[in-house]
């Protein structure tokens, strides 16, 4: 173990060297993103036309639109760079299957896996070595499950050959088109991986449906797009799975998320994430709600370099309803900015936000929200709460809550609370027996618990691990 | 059998130029023994028992505290070694000290959000015993702290490590405790002081003191804002870590009421930082009767 731990480390600057050299020998195509790296992707997946064109048309907004690089207290992102992008993405489903990879991931996410405790299959899952194997069971046991009830789960890319129609329907056409943001418009144009759920009507899928180290079985999934359709009266939980950190060297994740609510359908979209510090996780991730539907959405976000996320749902029928509860973690050189939208688009629609955060060594974390009520979403209500915890006084949380109220038969509110870690707390878990490290991280898994809570357990326990860990400051 | 022995203690709110609280307690208990000990507002009561547990927002300028442990002090399979039988409680850590028996119960606790009763107790069991070890083994000089390989137990309930109270074991004696103190078993589930009203923090001082089974409990005030029912339970509670635990008590209150149910063997009255007068119960009594003016004259007539 920790001979091999030595050798990793010191083949680790020589192996991601060489990684990168792989990567321009396995890619012929233009440096940066042109169309013909798009048309390799696409064709590589064997595509159907439309699917490229898309792609196409996605790419070429991301050409025109500029980087945000103005909203108050933005992340900085002048370190990402477009054209290290492609040349990126290849090499990763070129060394599938090979057992090196595992030596590509940086030391901070071996660790990681180490101090969790993952299984070796696990571990050999992620590092290429029978992802694929590992998937595929994962996908068939619940496609054995439901199958009879007419649930589709399966990869996003095999979605796009088994179930053209709906694809071509939902995918980047109605919720998040390429136009959205300039991430967004990458996304489309090089998404690879990531989910597909349907589930028909009145249809109850009861537990879970929950996917492991997805994006790695993928290689390409860096870009992985979730698509997820519920149809009226159905009801699914799906989990991005995350026992792990999962991604290897790429320092850009810009992931998609489309969920369509039906009527009177309800979708739980749960996730808890982990990047390595090097990484810009930048997403879209937006749900539409019918009547009557019910969107929750639940994320933990840990690591990065730089988060840009704000799920959103569009409360578009009489009745619909969103719930939202986050958290964010940052650390030192970190910059975590998240939150939430709600467009109340309909009357009666009613959502809740509940964001917490925590920072320390300095590391800076955003609340970024929108509540937005129409004219016309008469008897409308909103509950926002952020609540930020902070470890020493060089860290820092800053709360943006954008609120747009056009209609005056409505209930907002909106509540902050911004507190230090409190001396006194500490204190009196220490005089019951708890050392100084403990004390704090009692403090922060009991602030965390609101999340922890709508979790299934293992997911739970694999939070507050990595609470714990990034508490220890372990994780990098 | 232990003895807390403060001697001269002086002290300072720890910032630049602090002003003085403290100037020279002395005091003594021993487990087994209840003592009050009574001032009026600002005496250095409850600067006192801060001090005693460790609290860092205190500066200890001269004196000290030491606690003298008994040779089976911690059970009979976990015998002292002569030489580690006294400590200077102020080189230790607050988790440290109470891992050698010193028990804290504050006037307002703190309301922690999102942790239950059930795992703070057991977490904070299991690492009372952990340090105990720790404290003691590097004492005889062993390799010390073992390197620990990841991660062991989970936050959430995970299994127990090998010398730890499982999660069924110890739900099985906070259930006792919590009879014996008549508290309602819905509280295991609650969140640490979370939404108690004054009464249920109290008695959850106490029932954390019946748990952990400290060697000396200092418990600031711990009468206030008591209603009489709950007073009475809050007492048997006291009565019952002194007769069944042998924990020694160190009751700092301004009433007299309280004594009523918890007779104590000494009184001590402070005044400006110092005891300024000892006694037995009947002293309270008088106390109650005459008011610290008279305390305060008897003081500086005879200085």
């Amino acid at each position: 173990m920790s001979s091999e731990q030595d050798h990793l480390k010191e083949t680790d600057t020589e192996a991601r060297f060489e990684f990168k050299k792989e990567q321009k020998s396995s890619f012929q195509a233009d440096k940066g993103l042109t169309e013909e790296t798009i048309r390799v992707i696409s064709e590589d997946k064997d595509e159907p036309e439309w699917m490229l064109q898309r792609r196409l048309r996605a790419l070429k907004q991301f050409q025109k639109m500029p980087m945000p690089t103005d909203w108050p207290g933005q992340p900085d992102l002048s370190e990402v760079d477009v054209n290290q992008i492609i040349p990126y993405i290849r090499p990763d489903v070129e060394t599938r299957g090979s057992v090196d990879d595992w030596t590509d991931l940086p030391d901070e996410i071996k660790d990681t896996f180490d101090k969790l405790g993952i299984p070796e299959a696990e571990k050999n899952a992620l590092s290429g070595v029978g992802a694929q194997y590992e998937s595929e069971v994962v996908y068939q046991n619940m496609q054995e499950q439901w199958e009879e009830k007419g649930v589709v789960f399966m990869n996003m890319d095999q979605a796009v050959q088994e179930h053209e129609d709906i694809v071509k329907e939902y995918f980047m056409t109605k919720c998040v088109p390429p136009s959205d943001n300039k991430f967004a418009a990458l996304h489309g144009a090089i998404w690879s991986g990531g989910s597909f759920v349907y589930v028909p009507e009145d249809t109850t899928v009861d537990m879970p449906v929950q996917a492991y180290f997805r994006m790695n079985s993928e290689g390409m999934g860096q870009f992985e797009h979730t698509l997820i359709v519920a149809e009226k009266g159905s009801e699914v939980h799906y989990i991005e799975g995350c026992s792990a950190p999962k991604y290897s060297a790429f320092n850009l994740h810009s992931g998609g998320v489309e969920v369509f609510v039906g009527e009177d359908a309800h979708v739980q979209y749960s996730t808890v994430q982990n990047w390595s510090k090097n990484t810009y996780n930048l997403n879209t991730k937006r749900a539409i709600v019918e009547k009557g539907g019910r969107m929750e959405w639940i994320s933990g976000s840990m690591g990065s370099k730089a988060t840009m996320l704000y799920p959103a749902s569009i409360l578009k029928g009489r009745g619909a309803s969103d719930n939202h509860i986050t958290i964010a973690f940052a650390g030192e050189g970190q910059n975590i900015d998240t939150g939430a939208k709600v467009y109340h688009n309909a009357p009666e629609t009613k959502s809740t936000i509940e964001s917490k955060s925590i920072s320390k060594d300095g590391g800076r974390t955003n609340y970024r929200g929108l509540v937005h009520i129409a004219d016309g979403a008469h008897d409308s209500s909103t509950a926002v709460e952020c609540d930020a915890l902070m470890f020493d006084n060089e860290s820092t949380s800053d709360t943006m809550p954008y609120m747009e109220i056009n209609e005056s038969r409505v209930d907002v509110a909106h509540e902050a609370t911004v507190g230090k870690i409190g001396d006194e707390d500490i204190f009196y878990l220490q005089s019951r027996g708890l050392d100084d490290d403990d004390a704090k991280q009692m403090i922060v898994s009991g602030f965390i618990e609101p999340i922890t809570e709508e979790l299934p357990i293992e997911y739970a326990v694999e939070l507050n691990r990595l609470v714990e860990l990034e508490m220890e400051g372990s994780l990098g | 059998m232990a003895t807390l022995e403060i001697k001269n203690l002086h002290a300072e709110v720890a910032v630049e130029d602090g002003e003085e609280i403290l100037r020279g307690v002395d005091l003594e208990v021993k487990s087994g023994e209840i003592h009050a000990l009574m001032g009026p507002n600002g005496s250095g009561k409850s600067t006192t028992a801060k001090i005693i547990a460790g609290h860092p927002a205190y500066e200890v300028t001269d004196g000290e505290i030491l606690l003298h442990l008994g040779e089976n002090e911690f059970g009979d399979d976990f015998e002292i070694p002569e030489d580690k039988r006294t400590w200077n409680l102020l080189e230790l850590e607050p988790n440290e000290r109470a891992a050698l028996g010193i028990f804290l119960g504050f006037q307002y606790p703190a309301e922690i959000e999102g942790v239950t009763m059930t795992n703070f107790l057991r977490q904070a069991l299991n690492a009372k015993l952990e340090e105990r070890e720790e404290l003691f083994e590097e004492a005889e000089g062993d390799d010390g702290e073992e390197e620990e390989s990841g991660y062991d137990t989970s936050p959430m309930e995970g299994p127990a490590d090998e010398g730890e109270v499982g999660v069924a074991e110890f739900q099985q004696l906070l259930k006792e405790k919590m009879e014996l103190l008549d508290m309602d078993e819905k509280f295991a589930q609650r969140y640490l002081n979370a939404g108690f009203s004054g009464g249920e923090k109290k008695q959850n001082e106490v029932l954390q003191a019946a748990i952990l089974e400290p060697s000396l409990a200092v418990l600031d005030e711990i009468d206030s804002g008591l209603d009489i029912d709950r007073l009475q339970d809050v007492s048997e509670g006291i009565n019952a870590l002194r007769d069944e635990q042998g924990t020694g008590i160190l009751q700092i209150t301004h009433y007299q009421r309280i004594l009523d149910y918890v007779e104590p063997d000494v009184v001590h009255i402070m005044l400006d930082g110092q005891v300024v007068m000892e006694g037995g119960p009947e002293l309270a009594v008088k106390l109650e009767d005459k008011g610290y003016d008279w305390v305060r004259e008897q003081t500086y007539e005879t200085a």
